[in-house]
């Protein structure tokens, strides 16, 4: 193993940034000793993670804002900012190498990096801000003062519909609305023939997401690149430690629940009064009553019970049994079987699907009809009691949830439930509906001792 | 498939029935099949579609990409006596293979997906991260079904005169707003054969987005959220958005008032109960319902007393735009439009269940379309027999459906393939101009 000299450069490091934030466009020609490639690459991981973990919980955005400048002076920051930039950008450069192999690392990857450069884009000041954005190449993008007249109320109007008063701004930027996805999607912006007016005070969502499409590009070509070329080369030296980076335990995924972890459709009835989240419940009453779940809801509840431990063979019997009651085992064979299969990696593209974490589900918007969702974000307060009474959860228990609801704490409020309903608290916090199972069951196993599912201690939530 | 039985024969009347009778009945699997037959031997506008779908890549010009046509899935569904057969990627090289493809396999229904980087029918040869959708249009899918909490005159998959204007509503929000706001222009509307309509944009600029960008734009649209169990499916805590505004005056405000009288959404307890629901104010719906136990003009008193400013109840302001979009506004199925690779009936199939053609529907005049008056397969194989004679030089223009098969040419063929051959030659002359430019010396 060879050890080479650290050597420092001032700000010549091809990150294209003379500001604190790097907008990481070309790899680095630093050189740093190989402890120095996996220590950094930890330090930034913990920072992503931690960024990952606020964000399923709900944290507002204060509250992150504050997380994210906690932990990156407790971890990335260094005494001399010299020290600290090359930190920052030799270990994303190594994150890019362990998380480009593959789709689910990528868009984990991509998401928290996004993440982390939006908040630490909102903490620099203004000159900062510019300069970034002049780097992006915004600059060219100003709306001119003759356009601006023209569309002066529909900018007014647009802006109140936001702020809820009127807030007098004076520098927009025209880009293509393809540009601001986000903003688009939250209707946070006039768009006029294709193209969007983005406020001074919105532009962190635009440069975000030129951001991210460019970090996107750039894994697609590291990840050609690794394959190629660079896992062969270093085989011996960065490959392994790649590798050992890449298994770092982040949390379960609950895709595949350990080969003990079984249950089987006898204990289904029992298992969802018991142990299931208020969101499988919904749903798995419903697919009782109706006979029939639309797709979503056979997504979030099929691959919930995936990770429960349900065998594709016990799976296909249980939809069946159900659906055949409304259209027919036949027309069940044909049309619904194959997507079950589908799920359980058996068919198409054979991925092994991964059950929706709490983020996934409370995202996810249901309509006329469906089932899925969180039904502490959509159930009405009448709706939403009477269902947690169904649960047993008492009236000082409720009372504390739905304030919880009120302040759109969602996960929270299912915490609560869960905590009313055990007799116990959690105080990691429900963030995947599959959690809740397996802890559920933790707690029935260890007061009555039946071997209804063995479950593996090999999830530590960390 | 190919028996010959005169009982059968599509071409014999039924002449106990009246006239109009017989054509609207759904025609049975076997009946349908023949009907399909004929249908797709003198009826079914290959040549049109073709064209639409190669975008101007016809080997023409230079700067054609020939494979264009051939990267596109189909799918076919096949239904005979016992069984039905769902056929993915299907794929053809051009008009005439996928002429000769459609007669022979005769399918109930045919689909349209996304183009790919190869040809579907050879993906397995290729790696599975070689395989990707990479043009897809901008699609929306609405059915009338999904609005059955709100319409008392028909549910599931019926339709009247009177419920179908809810689907006009719903083209000329998003026909307006794909337009203005979004800048495209080629649009296409289709009548989906029993209770909805389909949506293509069609631009390249629309057919090159990504999931991202279909989810913000489906977004943007998504009014209306919430299943059965949430109260309120549309809430807006202050000014709206212009868009919004807009589809409110335009449309939404002066249809909701026809829709209360075609409705009778104020006569009835059950069905007035339901709008005094929306409404967050315990002391204003007490007050109402009191004073309607005899009174019939109540939008208006509704209306007066939300907006008199007298109660100051949080959510009170937009009480009344409130009621209206949940009525009123379009309900999209918002997966079809998030997703690259989600397959949607193509224009100019035969509905099975009603017999009726999928034809398009000019956005302009959206309100004088008649989902009841489509013509049928078995009424279109009536017309040819009986105008045999009539002097149109093909079979399509003996028939009703020659009004929508030029429909569709003047109004989106014609102006999209001009586009699509001004943005090949531009692509092409800019390419060689870079060509020229780096062997300069």
């Amino acid at each position: 193993m060879e050890i080479v000299r650290s050597q420092r450069r001032n700000g010549s490091d091809g990150s294209g940034s003379a500001a604190s934030l790097p907008l990481y466009k070309t790899a680095p020609s630093l050189e740093f000793r190989l402890d120095e490639f996996g220590q950094y690459a930890i330090d930034r991981l913990r920072v992503l993670k931690a960024i990952s973990d606020g964000l399923s919980r709900g944290k507002k955005p204060e509250e992150m804002d504050n997380l994210v400048g906690e932990l990156w002076r407790a971890n990335m920051k260094h005494q001399d900012a010299d020290e600290t930039l090359r930190k920052d950008i030799i270990s994303h450069f190594v994150l890019r190498l362990v998380y480009c192999r593959e789709e689910e690392m990528r868009r984990w990857f991509l998401s928290m990096e996004t993440a982390l450069f939006r908040y630490r884009f909102r903490l620099q000041n203004a000159e900062a801000q510019k300069s970034i954005m002049n780097e992006l190449q915004l600059q060219y993008n100003v709306l001119g003062n003759a356009e601006y007249e023209t569309i002066k109320d529909k900018l007014t109007e647009a802006a109140r519909s936001v702020y809820f008063t009127s807030n007098p701004e004076s520098v927009f930027y025209k880009v293509p609305f393809e540009d601001v996805p986000e903003l688009v999607a939250n209707r946070r912006v006039f768009i006029l023939k294709g193209f969007a007016f983005v406020p001074r005070s919105q532009v962190v969502s635009l440069v975000c997401t030129i951001f991210r499409s460019n970090i996107s590009k750039a894994l697609a070509l590291t990840n050609r690149k690794w394959r190629t070329m660079i896992q062969d080369q270093e085989k011996d030296r960065l490959a392994p430690m790649v590798e050992a980076l890449g298994n770092i335990y982040l949390g379960p995924d609950y895709s595949k629940p350990q080969d003990c972890a079984e249950i089987s459709l006898k204990d289904i009835n029992q298992l969802a009064s018991t142990s299931f989240p208020l969101c499988m419940r919904h749903l798995f009453g419903k697919l009782r009553e109706d006979h029939h779940l639309k797709h979503q809801g056979r997504m979030q509840l099929g691959l919930f019970l995936k990770g429960v431990g349900l065998k594709l063979e016990d799976a296909l019997a249980f939809w069946k049994a159900e659906f055949s009651q409304k259209v027919g085992a036949e027309r069940f064979d044909k049309e619904y079987a194959y997507s079950i299969r589908h799920n359980y990696g058996k068919e198409g593209k054979r991925t092994d699907y991964t059950p929706y974490s709490c983020q996934k589900i409370i995202m996810s918007t249901p309509s006329t009809g469906d089932h899925h969702g969180c039904p502490y974000r959509h159930f009405s307060e009448e709706n939403l009691r009477a269902a947690l009474n169904k649960m047993g959860v008492g009236r000082r228990a409720m009372d504390d949830i739905m304030d919880k609801v009120r302040n759109r704490h969602y996960q929270l409020a299912c915490t609560l439930t869960f905590e009313a309903t055990h007799g116990t608290s959690c105080e990691t916090g429900i963030n995947h509906p599959n959690q809740y199972f397996v802890e559920s069951r933790k707690i029935f196993q260890s007061k009555v001792n039946l071997p209804l599912v063995k479950f593996s201690q090999q999830f530590c939530l960390a | 498939m190919t028996k010959e039985d005169t009982r059968d024969d599509p071409m014999q009347i039924d002449s106990n029935l009246p006239q109009q009778h017989q054509f609207n009945r759904a025609p049975s699997a076997s009946l349908l099949t023949d009907y399909l037959r004929i249908y797709y031997g003198k009826f079914f506008p290959y040549t049109d579609m073709y064209k639409w779908l190669a975008y101007g890549n016809d080997g023409k010009h230079p700067g054609c990409d020939s494979s264009y046509f051939g990267r596109r899935e189909f799918s076919f569904t096949i239904k005979s006596d016992r069984d039905e057969v769902y056929l993915r990627f299907q794929s053809f090289f051009n008009a005439s293979e996928m002429e000769t493809s459609i007669k022979a396999k005769c399918p109930t229904k045919i689909d349209i997906g996304a183009v790919y980087t190869v040809d579907p029918a050879k993906r397995h040869a290729y790696a599975q991260s070689g395989f990707n959708p990479v043009e897809r249009e901008l699609i929306f899918d609405i059915d009338i079904s999904d609005y059955d909490d709100v319409r008392y005159c028909c549910s599931g998959a019926d339709t009247c005169l009177n419920c179908w204007p809810l689907m006009t509503i719903a083209i000329k929000i998003i026909d307006t707003t794909l337009r203005e706001d979004f800048g495209f222009n080629h649009i296409l509307w289709v009548y989906s054969g029993r209770r909805g309509v389909h949506c293509w944009v069609c631009d390249s600029r629309a057919r090159r987005l990504s999931k991202e960008q279909r989810s913000a734009i489906a977004d943007y649209f998504h009014v209306y959220k919430g299943g059965e169990n949430s109260l309120k499916k549309v809430t807006f805590s202050g000014p709206l958005h212009p868009f919004l505004a807009r589809a409110y005056t335009d449309v939404l405000k002066h249809e909701f008032e026809k829709w209360i009288s075609t409705q009778k959404l104020f006569e009835h307890e059950e069905r007035f109960h339901k709008i005094l629901q929306l409404i967050p104010d315990e002391s204003v719906v007490s007050e109402l319902a009191e004073k309607w136990q005899g009174n019939s003009i109540r939008w208006e008193h509704l209306k007066h007393m939300l907006q008199s400013g007298s109660k100051k109840t949080q959510g009170l302001r937009r009480c009344i735009e409130e009621i209206v979009f949940s009525y009123t506004y379009p309900r999209l199925d918002i997966q079809v439009t998030k997703g690259m690779n989600h397959l949607l009936k193509a224009p100019f199939c035969v509905h099975p269940g009603t017999g009726r053609v999928c034809i398009p529907i000019d956005p302009k005049k959206c309100e004088e379309f008649d989902p009841t008056s489509v013509p049928t397969v078995a009424q279109l194989i009536e017309e040819l027999n009986t105008n045999a004679s009539i002097g149109a030089d093909n079979y399509v223009g003996k028939t009703s459906l020659a009004v929508s098969v030029n429909l569709f040419r003047t109004c989106f063929l014609e102006p999209l393939i001009r586009t699509c051959k001004d943005e090949l030659e531009s692509a092409y002359n800019s390419k060689i101009q870079q060509t020229k430019d780096s062997l300069s010396w």
